[in-house]
């Protein structure tokens, strides 16, 4: 009893908390605000979708998390505390401890992602041998028994094969097999299925969910995909040129979303169940995000627009659990 | 009425291995060229009606794409017919090919990759009609033609002028559907015209294209890995693995009823926002074999969770259901295995 109280309280502990941060990149053309003013929170065990079109800004979040972020491009402003510590103001060298151990990242490219003149085997070994204490033994017999974990017969064997190798799905698992290796507490994967077929993707993702749930680990599922994100995560965060739009438990928000945009990307998804002779389609493009509208970004897109939209900026209006930026959001059940 | 295509038996193999030198092989004494084949197409058989929307759905490597290309004419077919309103294009050359062009036009995925970075987008839409004319048609109509079906597709005058690295790849995708429409053509061939774009203008895009259909009664062979769009915009739909087509049928036919185990696996693995569907009817297993060495019998054997003995000696046909739907599986003979 008193055991699954402490689980209880630890799972509602915040691992990481991302408050305002602002990645900007300075370029010849003008600066490129990709991260402008974003926070959200992950809790321990949770699986947090990050949603968005491309230019959202989505993947530079992770980057930027990660310390990942080269020049021309800079973290502005902005806190990003993990697991109690600030990681904006962390040092290289601790970022290096940390990536890998403490929170490990997947791609959306399994061939870039893996180097194609090392063995599997040895880019697993690195990763143990970096941030654990163990001797070659137990890190030998630690890869075998992670890679069968992710589905990959013959394990031992496999060890000694090359990434080319492997076939797309199978490259996959290897990455995931990799970022699982040192126990991380997060996981950030980037578009960790888009390269993949859709009976593969069922597969890896499911590989995915478990492997997060049995280490008691979290995730944040960055992709464009709101399928996938609305089978995997339990809250999501949409983005919006580089803002956060809306926010919210996953079902709550696909269900009854508060912002234009949000019903938008949902509405273009053609829906088996409901065919519609035409898709709602949201108009024009993504602004180029050097010369962003005064007001909201959205106002050009939007059927609900209004003169408050061209003048000011939409501040994150949080109610309960969920948040959105929007001077007139939708009400419930309300369509556009 | 004669069918706008007609694709009989298609059969379509490729030599790899490289150059005799490459090949050359030493063995039992004797100098050898051993000759590699992809079986990429294996009997396909399919029909468009005139105003038709017919998909062909499958993964990454089923050779849908390489049925596009060799009805296109891009590929010379190894075996099969491919007519286009009747007229037999299989074993057509570049010079008897230019006024069927004139009826089938293609649409591309990337349309960073599709469209010519030198040219402006005035001169990319009037070439296939400049073409057809041998050059000879009146300049002023092409223009105008031109600036009509740039509208026609949602851009305007201004966009004529313009090279494609200023367009968004909704907009370059725009500009090759209207290239594709230049010669009024009556079947349009599109391979994953809109898997490269964003939701939001990939929902623009299929609307376009839908709209196209209506207003100049065209026909698509329309080419997706992805069910929900397949479902959106066919009227029938093809479903491929490894080469051969395991099913058809209408629409709801087969997204309602599917009857091929490989249609049914597809059709609960790909994620959705609603929750209501019944999901994991069946699970695959394992990635789909080379098509350098396919399996005995049934292709889709090897990732079954549903054959037996049978599904390994013999290759199982398309067989008409009676309803509509065909189905190459030896299910449909002993339903009593059928036990999911």
């Amino acid at each position: 009893m008193a055991e699954a109280k402490t689980a209880d309280a630890a799972a509602s502990e915040t691992l990481l908390r991302v408050e305002d941060l602002r990645t900007w990149f300075h370029t010849f053309s003008g600066t490129v605000k990709a991260v402008d003013g974003v926070s959200f929170s992950v809790k321990r065990g949770e699986i947090m979708g990050l949603v968005g079109e491309s230019g959202g800004g989505k993947s530079v979040v992770g980057f930027s998390i990660l310390g990942l972020i080269d020049p021309p491009g800079k973290i502005e402003s902005g806190v990003i505390e993990f697991n109690g510590e600030n990681l904006k103001d962390a040092g290289d060298a601790r970022l290096r401890d940390i990536r890998g151990r403490d929170i490990a990242m997947v791609f959306q490219d399994p061939m870039t992602s893996l180097n194609p003149l090392h063995t599997v085997g040895e880019q697993m070994d690195e990763m143990l041998r970096l941030h654990t204490d163990m001797d070659a033994g137990q890190r030998h017999a630690r890869c075998v028994e992670v890679l069968e974990d992710v589905g990959i017969s013959r394990a031992a064997d496999r060890l000694k094969a090359y990434p080319h190798q492997f076939s797309g799905g199978m490259r996959q698992r290897v990455v995931i097999a990799i970022a699982m290796l040192a126990q991380p507490k997060l996981v950030i994967a980037d578009e960790p299925t888009t390269a993949l077929d859709v009976t593969i993707q069922a597969q890896i993702l499911k590989l995915m969910r478990r492997q997060i749930r049995d280490n008691g680990a979290s995730m944040i599922l960055v992709t464009h995909d709101l399928a996938v994100v609305s089978e995997m995560a339990d809250h999501i965060t949409v983005l919006y040129c580089g803002k956060v739009v809306e926010r919210g438990p996953t079902d709550d928000v696909i269900r009854r979303p508060s912002h234009p945009y949000t019903r938008g990307l949902i509405d273009s998804i053609p829906n088996p169940a409901h065919r519609t002779a035409r898709l709602k389609q949201i108009p024009g493009a993504v602004p180029d995000i050097r010369k962003l509208p005064e007001g909201c970004n959205f106002q050009d897109r939007c059927p609900r627009v209004g003169a408050l939209c061209r003048e000011s900026e939409p501040p994150l209006v949080e109610t309960g659990a969920r948040a959105h930026a929007c001077h007139f959001p939708l009400k419930e059940g309300e369509t556009q | 009425m004669t069918a706008m295509l007609q694709v009989e038996n298609l059969h379509q193999e490729f030599r790899i291995g490289g150059s005799l030198l490459d090949r050359m092989k030493f063995t039992d004494g004797r100098l050898r060229f051993p000759d590699t084949r992809v079986k990429a197409v294996n009997g396909v058989s399919l029909t468009v009606n005139r105003g038709e929307v017919v998909a062909l759905v499958g993964e990454s490597g089923c050779g849908k794409s390489t049925v596009a290309k060799t009805i296109a004419r891009i590929y010379r077919p190894s075996r099969g017919a491919i007519r286009i309103e009747g007229e037999d294009i299989s074993s057509y050359g570049v010079r008897e090919m230019l006024p069927v062009r004139s009826k089938m036009q293609m649409i591309f995925q990337d349309p960073f990759a599709s469209l010519n970075p030198r040219q402006k987008v005035r001169d990319i839409v009037a070439e296939p009609l400049l073409e057809q004319t041998q050059g000879r048609a009146a300049r002023k109509e092409v223009a105008q033609k031109t600036l009509d079906l740039l509208a026609r597709v949602g851009l305007n005058t201004e966009h004529a002028g313009r090279y494609p690295h200023q367009f968004s790849g909704g907009q370059r995708q725009r500009i090759g559907i209207a290239r594709a429409l230049s010669v009024n053509p009556g079947l349009i061939i599109a391979d994953e015209p809109v898997s490269a774009l964003d939701v939001s203008i990939q929902a623009q895009i299929l609307n376009l294209m839908m709209d196209l259909r209506d207003e100049f009664g065209l026909a698509y062979l329309f080419i997706s890995h992805d069910l929900s769009v397949v479902h959106h915009i066919a009227d029938r739909i093809g479903v491929m693995y490894l080469g051969f087509l395991v099913e058809t049928g209408p629409r709801e036919k087969l997204f309602s009823a599917p009857r091929h185990p490989y249609t049914r696996a597809l059709l609960s693995a790909a994620p959705s926002i609603e929750k209501t569907r019944p999901r994991e009817e069946i699970e695959l297993t394992g990635e789909v074999p080379s098509a350098l060495d396919l399996p005995s019998g049934c292709c889709f054997r090897t990732r079954c969770p549903l054959a037996f003995e049978r599904c390994k000696v013999e290759r199982p046909t398309l067989k008409d259901m009676g309803d509509g739907q065909q189905v190459a599986c030896h299910l449909t003979d002993e339903p009593e295995r059928d036990t999911q």
